[in-house]
C-alpha cells in the first residue's frame, strides 16, 4: 500500500445557488489522524466535510469552486467520478441512518451489496464480521446479524453506520457531528473506537462539543463566520493542545472560553 | 488486532485512480427514462389536446355559426347538454355537501379516536364502488324508492320551479340521477374536509373548550372558519368529478334536450358525458364530430373547476 | 326556570356537569320520536319503515333539542343538535353503501351460486348463444376482457406512473429540470380531472386517426384510455411514498460510493416498495371499474376474444351496463331454444337484470379485494422508517 499522503485544500470556495457559504479554505489534513473542525452552527463546518468527499452535490444548488488533493489526484477534475471518490472517502452522519430494510449484516455488507459487486458467501461473512470488529460492534451483534438494523440502540446504529463505511475500505473517513444524538455512554463508545480507527484511517469529525474535539483530535481547525449572509472561514488550524490552550486568534479564543457560539 | 487484518487480507482498490467515466451507462439510462416519462406526459396531454381538437373541427366547420349555410347549430346541440350537466352536478352539490361537511366532522371532531380510522374507511369504500354499480343500484332500487318523495315535494312545494312539472313514474328524472351523482361525490368532498378539519391548530380549539364553549361553539367559532377554504375546494373538485361522470347519468336519466327548471319531470336533461356515450355506437362522421365537440366543451370545463379548486388550495393551505 | 328542582338549587354551587344530561337521554328522546312518528304517519295511513324513520329522526331531533334546551339551555342543546345531526350525517351516508351491498349480494351472489345450467356456471360460462330471456350464460368472456384490458392498461401506466414520480422526486430538483418538473406536476393535476368519457374519446380519436375503419375497436384502445386515466393516480401516490423516504437514506448510499441509479433502485424503491404496492393497487382498483372510456373503445361481445389487438371485447362494467339496458325479457313460451345447437333453456323475464346484479357482484368483489390487499400490504410490510 502507498504510503499515505496528506489531503491538500486549497482555495476551496463552496456555494449555495449564489450565495457563497464558505470562502477560501486552505488547509493540510494529515493522514492517520483525527482533525476535529469546531465553529458556532452555520458556520460552514458540516458544508466544508461535505466537500471533502462530494457529498454536497447531493444537495440542490450547491457546489464547489478549488482543489481537493487525495493521494495527489484532485478530485474536482474534471474527470475524477464523485462516486470513485466516496467509495475511498466514506462519511457517518449526525443521525444514525442504517437501511431500515436490510439484517445487520446486510447493513455492513451495504457497500458490497449495493454496487452489485459479486462476493463470495465467506468472504462476505469475514468482510461483515471484520469490520464489525472495526466498529467494536462485534460482541453486541454477532449473534443476531439477521435481525433488522434499525432493532439496535442508537449507539449502537451509529456503530453499525461505522462498520458499513469501514467495510468499503476507504481512505478517509468524515465524520458528521457523530455523537450529536447520543447519550454519553454510547458517545464515549465512539470516542473510544475513533481512537482505534485513526490506526487505519484518515478522520475528519465536525463536532458541536469542544471537549469532545479536545479529547478525540490531533488537530482542531476553528471555523467561523462574521454574519449572517456572510460567508465562513477556517480562522486557524493548529494541534488540539495549542488551539485549547493558547490560539493564535482572537475569535478562536473567545469561542473556546465561551464568549460566544 | 482486527485493523491490521484489514489491511493486509484486501485488495488495496486505493491505488487505484478515482477517475471514472463521469456518466455511468446505468445512470445515463435511469435519467433518460425518468426525464422522458416527465416528456411523457406532455406529449400524452398535447395530444389528448390535439385529437380532441382536431377531429371536432369536421363539427365545427359544417357548423351554422361557421359556414352560415347547415341546418345544425353546434350552440344549440351543446349549450342544453352544458345546462344539464351544470344542473345535475351543482343539486349534487347541494345535496352532498352539507353532508360530507357533517361526516367529515364526525369522524374529525366527534367520533371517539378509535372508532375515526375506521369510520374514514367505510367512507373510502363508498368511494371504491364502480360507477356502473352505482348506475344499476340507482336505476333498478333507487329510482322506485324516490318516487313517494318527489310526489310528496311536487305536491306541497309544487310552488317552487324546480319541483313543478309533471313527474311521471317511472322517476328517471334529473333529480335521481343527481342524488346518484351526491353519492358519488361524497367520499371526496368528506376526505379533503376532513384532512382540512384535523389541520386546525390544536392550541385555538383547546382555547376555546377552556373559556367554556361547547364542542358545537368551538367548531363554529375554530374549526369552520379554519377549514372554509379547504372545503370550497373539496367541492370544487367533487363538483369537478360530478360534471364528468358518465354512468350514474347515462343509467337512470331519461334523455331531453331543454333548458327546463323541472328536476322532477322525465326526459327533459341530458349531461354532456351521458350524450357521448349513448349516442358514440351509431355516430360516425359529422355526428361523431359532434360527439368529440361536445367532449372538449367537458374537458374545458372539469379543467375550469379543478383549476379553480386548486388555486383555493394554493391559496387557503395551511401556511407551513 | 321552569322545573321546580332547578330553582330550589342555589346555581352557584352547582357544576356545569350536574347540569349536564346523561348521554342515555338520547335513548328516550329517539324512542319518544319514533313512537310519535309511527302514531302520526299511523293516522294518516302512510306509515312504511322509511317514512318512520326519517319522521323518526327528524322528531328524535327535536325532542332531545327541546329537551336539553329545558335542561341544560340553550348553548348545550345547541351542542346536542349538532351533534345528532352530524351523526345522522354519517348514518345517511352509510345507506347507500350497506344498501347497494345489500342488494348486490341477495340479487347478485343468488344469481351467481343458483347459476343454469350448472351452479357457479356464471364465472365459467360466456354468452354466446344466449338470446332472449334464456336463463343461461355468464360473465367468463367479461371476466378475461376486464382482466387483459387492465393488464395492458397497467404495463402502459406503471412503467411510465413510476419513472414519472422517480424523475419529480429524484431528478426534478435543480435547473431545467426543476422548471420540467413543476410543468409535469401541473399537468398530472390536469390529468387527474380529465373525465372519464374524455380519455376515452382520446382513445378513439386517437385510433380512427390512424386506421382506415372508422367502426374500429379493440381491447389496446381501451387499454389506452384506460391508461390516460392511471397515469396521474400511480404518479401521485408514488411519489407520495418516495418522498417518505428520508433524505438520510440516500446520503448513506452515496457516501458508500453507490451511483445515484443502483441507490434510487435498491435503497429509495426497496424501502418504499410496500408504499409503492399499495398506490399502484388501488390505481389498478380505480380503473377496474372505469365504464365509459371502455364502451367508446372496446365495444362489446358474447364470447371471450384474448386479441388485445383484433376486434371487439367484452368488459365487467359495459355488460353490467349492456345487461341492464337490455331490462327485461319477453317471455312468450316457458322455454328458449338456441337456433344454432338447440340448447334449450328456460325463460326468465329478469334473467337480463339479474346477470347485471352477479357481473355486479363479481366487479365489486374484484375491487374490494383489490382495496383489501392494498391496505394489507401497506400495513404488514412498511418498513419501519423511524425507532
Amino acid at each position: 500500500m502507498a504510503a499515505p499522503q496528506p489531503i491538500n485544500v486549497e482555495d476551496l470556495n463552496i456555494y449555495y445557488g449564489d450565495f457563497l457559504a464558505v470562502e477560501g479554505v486552505d488547509v493540510q489534513i494529515r493522514p492517520r489522524s483525527v482533525t476535529a473542525l469546531i465553529g458556532p452552527s452555520g458556520c460552514g463546518k458540516s458544508t466544508f466535510l461535505r466537500t471533502l468527499n462530494r457529498m454536497h452535490e447531493v444537495i440542490p444548488g450547491a457546489y464547489a469552486k478549488g482543489k481537493v488533493e487525495i493521494n495527489g489526484e484532485n478530485i474536482y477534475d474534471s474527470r475524477v467520478d464523485p462516486v470513485n471518490v466516496r467509495r475511498r472517502v466514506g462519511m457517518v452522519f449526525q443521525k444514525a441512518n442504517p437501511f431500515p430494510t436490510m439484517s445487520i449484516r446486510d447493513n455492513v455488507l451495504a457497500g458490497v451489496k449495493l454496487n452489485n459487486r459479486r462476493i463470495s458467501r465467506s468472504a462476505a461473512d469475514d468482510l461483515a464480521e471484520r469490520a464489525l470488529k472495526g466498529a467494536n460492534l462485534w460482541n453486541e451483534v454477532k449473534d443476531r446479524l439477521d435481525k433488522p438494523g434499525m432493532g439496535l440502540s442508537g449507539g449502537q446504529q451509529q456503530r453499525l453506520c461505522i462498520a458499513r463505511t469501514i467495510a468499503v475500505q476507504p481512505e478517509v473517513v468524515l465524520m458528521d457531528e457523530p455523537c450529536s444524538a447520543l447519550d454519553p455512554i454510547s458517545t464515549l463508545a465512539i470516542e473510544d473506537l475513533i481512537h482505534e480507527l485513526k490506526q487505519e484511517y484518515t478522520i475528519v469529525i465536525v463536532t458541536h462539543n469542544m471537549q469532545q474535539a479536545s479529547r478525540v483530535s490531533d488537530r482542531t481547525g476553528f471555523f467561523n463566520i462574521a454574519g449572517t449572509g456572510k460567508p465562513g472561514h477556517l480562522i486557524e488550524i493548529d494541534d488540539t493542545d495549542t488551539i485549547f490552550t493558547n490560539p493564535a486568534n482572537k475569535e478562536t479564543e473567545d469561542y473556546i472560553s465561551g464568549r460566544f457560539g | 488486532m482486527s485493523t491490521t487484518d484489514l489491511e493486509s487480507d484486501s485488495p488495496a482498490p486505493q491505488t487505484s485512480s478515482m477517475r471514472g467515466s463521469g456518466r455511468r451507462v446505468g445512470d445515463s439510462v435511469f435519467s433518460y427514462l425518468s426525464v422522458g416519462s416527465g416528456l411523457l406526459i406532455f406529449l400524452t396531454l398535447a395530444a389528448v389536446a390535439i385529437f380532441l381538437t382536431s377531429e371536432s373541427m369536421p363539427a365545427v366547420i359544417a357548423s351554422q355559426e361557421f359556414s352560415g349555410t347547415s341546418e345544425f347549430s353546434l350552440i344549440e346541440v351543446t349549450l342544453p347538454l352544458v345546462y344539464g350537466t351544470v344542473l345535475a352536478s351543482a343539486i349534487a352539490l347541494v345535496i352532498a355537501i352539507p353532508i360530507s361537511i357533517g361526516i367529515a366532522l364526525f369522524i374529525s371532531h366527534f367520533a371517539p379516536r378509535r372508532l375515526a380510522s375506521g369510520l374514514g374507511y367505510m367512507i373510502d369504500l363508498l368511494a371504491a364502488v364502480p360507477s356502473v354499480v352505482y348506475g344499476l343500484w340507482g336505476g333498478i332500487w333507487l329510482v322506485p324508492k324516490l318516487e313517494p318523495v318527489y310526489v310528496f315535494l311536487n305536491t306541497y312545494f309544487g310552488w317552487i320551479p324546480l319541483f313543478a312539472g309533471e313527474p311521471t313514474a317511472p322517476m328517471r328524472n334529473l333529480a335521481s340521477a343527481s342524488v346518484v351523482l351526491a353519492v358519488m361525490v361524497l367520499p371526496i368532498i368528506t376526505a379533503v374536509s376532513r384532512e382540512v378539519f384535523l389541520q386546525t391548530p390544536r392550541l385555538q380549539e383547546e382555547a376555546a373548550l377552556a373559556l367554556g364553549a361547547t364542542r358545537w361553539e368551538t367548531i363554529r367559532t375554530v374549526v369552520l372558519p379554519f377549514g372554509r377554504g379547504g372545503v370550497v375546494a373539496a367541492s370544487m373538485l367533487g363538483l369537478g368529478r360530478a360534471l364528468g361522470e358518465t354512468m350514474a347519468v347515462l343509467m337512470i336519466l331519461a334523455p331531453g334536450a331543454t333548458f327546463s327548471l323541472h328536476i322532477l319531470e322525465v326526459g327533459r336533461h341530458n349531461s354532456i358525458a351521458a350524450n357521448i356515450a349513448s349516442k358514440q355506437a351509431e355516430a360516425s362522421g359529422v355526428d361523431m364530430s359532434l360527439l368529440i365537440f361536445t367532449g372538449l366543451v367537458l374537458f374545458v370545463l372539469t379543467f375550469i373547476i379543478n383549476a379553480l379548486a386548486r388555486w383555493i388550495v394554493a391559496r387557503s393551505g395551511p401556511k407551513s | 326556570m321552569s322545573s321546580s328542582t332547578s330553582v330550589q338549587a342555589p346555581p352557584t354551587v352547582r357544576s356545569s356537569d350536574e347540569r349536564r344530561l346523561p348521554w342515555y337521554h338520547l335513548i328516550f328522546t329517539g324512542l319518544a320520536g319514533l313512537l310519535v312518528a309511527v302514531a302520526v304517519l299511523a293516522i294518516f295511513d302512510a306509515l312504511s319503515v322509511a317514512s318512520a324513520i326519517m319522521l323518526g329522526f327528524g322528531l328524535h331531533l327535536l325532542f332531545g333539542w327541546g329537551y336539553s334546551l329545558l335542561r341544560e339551555g340553550p348553548r348545550w342543546a345547541m351542542d346536542r343538535l349538532m351533534t345528532l345531526l352530524v351523526i345522522g350525517a354519517f348514518a345517511i351516508s352509510m345507506f347507500p353503501l350497506l344498501s347497494l351491498l345489500w342488494e348486490v349480494i341477495s340479487r347478485g351472489l343468488t344469481r351467481a351460486i343458483a347459476a343454469k345450467p350448472t351452479p357457479f356456471s356464471f364465472w365459467s360460462e360466456d354468452m354466446s348463444g344466449i338470446i332472449g330471456g334464456a336463463d343461461a350464460g355468464g360473465v367468463f368472456h367479461a371476466i378475461v376482457g376486464t382482466l387483459l384490458i387492465t393488464l395492458w392498461a397497467s404495463i402502459i401506466s406503471i412503467p411510465v406512473g413510476l419513472f414519472t414520480a422517480i424523475f419529480l422526486v429524484e431528478y426534478a430538483d435543480q435547473g431545467w429540470k426543476r422548471t420540467l418538473g413543476r410543468g409535469v406536476t401541473f399537468l398530472v393535476d390536469v390529468m387527474t380531472g380529465i373525465p372519464s368519457i374524455v380519455a376515452g374519446l382520446f382513445g378513439l380519436a386517437l385510433f380512427i386517426a390512424f386506421m382506415p375503419d372508422q367502426s374500429v375497436r379493440m381491447g389496446i384502445m381501451g387499454a389506452v384510455a384506460l391508461s390516460l386515466l392511471m397515469i396521474p393516480t400511480v404518479v401521485r401516490n408514488s411519489e407520495e411514498m418516495l418522498r417518505l423516504v428520508p433524505m438520510d437514506l440516500r446520503e448513506a448510499s452515496y457516501a458508500l460510493g453507490v451511483p445515484k441509479w443502483l441507490t434510487i433502485v435498491k435503497v429509495v424503491l426497496r424501502t418504499a416498495i410496500a408504499g409503492l404496492t399499495t398506490g399502484i393497487t388501488l390505481a389498478i382498483a380505480r380503473v377496474i371499474g372505469e365504464t365509459a372510456p371502455l364502451l367508446l373503445t372496446v365495444g362489446m361481445v358474447t364470447s371471450v376474444n384474448w386479441n388485445m389487438f383484433d376486434g371487439r371485447m367484452a368488459t365487467l362494467p359495459t355488460f353490467i351496463n349492456q345487461q341492464y339496458r337490455n331490462g327485461n325479457a319477453n317471455c312468450m313460451n316457458e322455454t328458449v331454444t338456441n337456433p344454432v345447437n338447440q340448447e334449450v333453456y328456460a325463460c326468465s323475464i329478469t334473467t337480463n337484470i339479474d346477470r347485471a346484479w352477479a357481473a355486479a357482484f363479481t366487479l365489486i368483489v374484484i375491487v374490494m379485494v383489490l382495496n383489501i390487499a392494498a391496505r394489507l400490504v401497506s400495513h404488514y410490510f412498511s418498513p419501519k422508517l423511524s425507532r
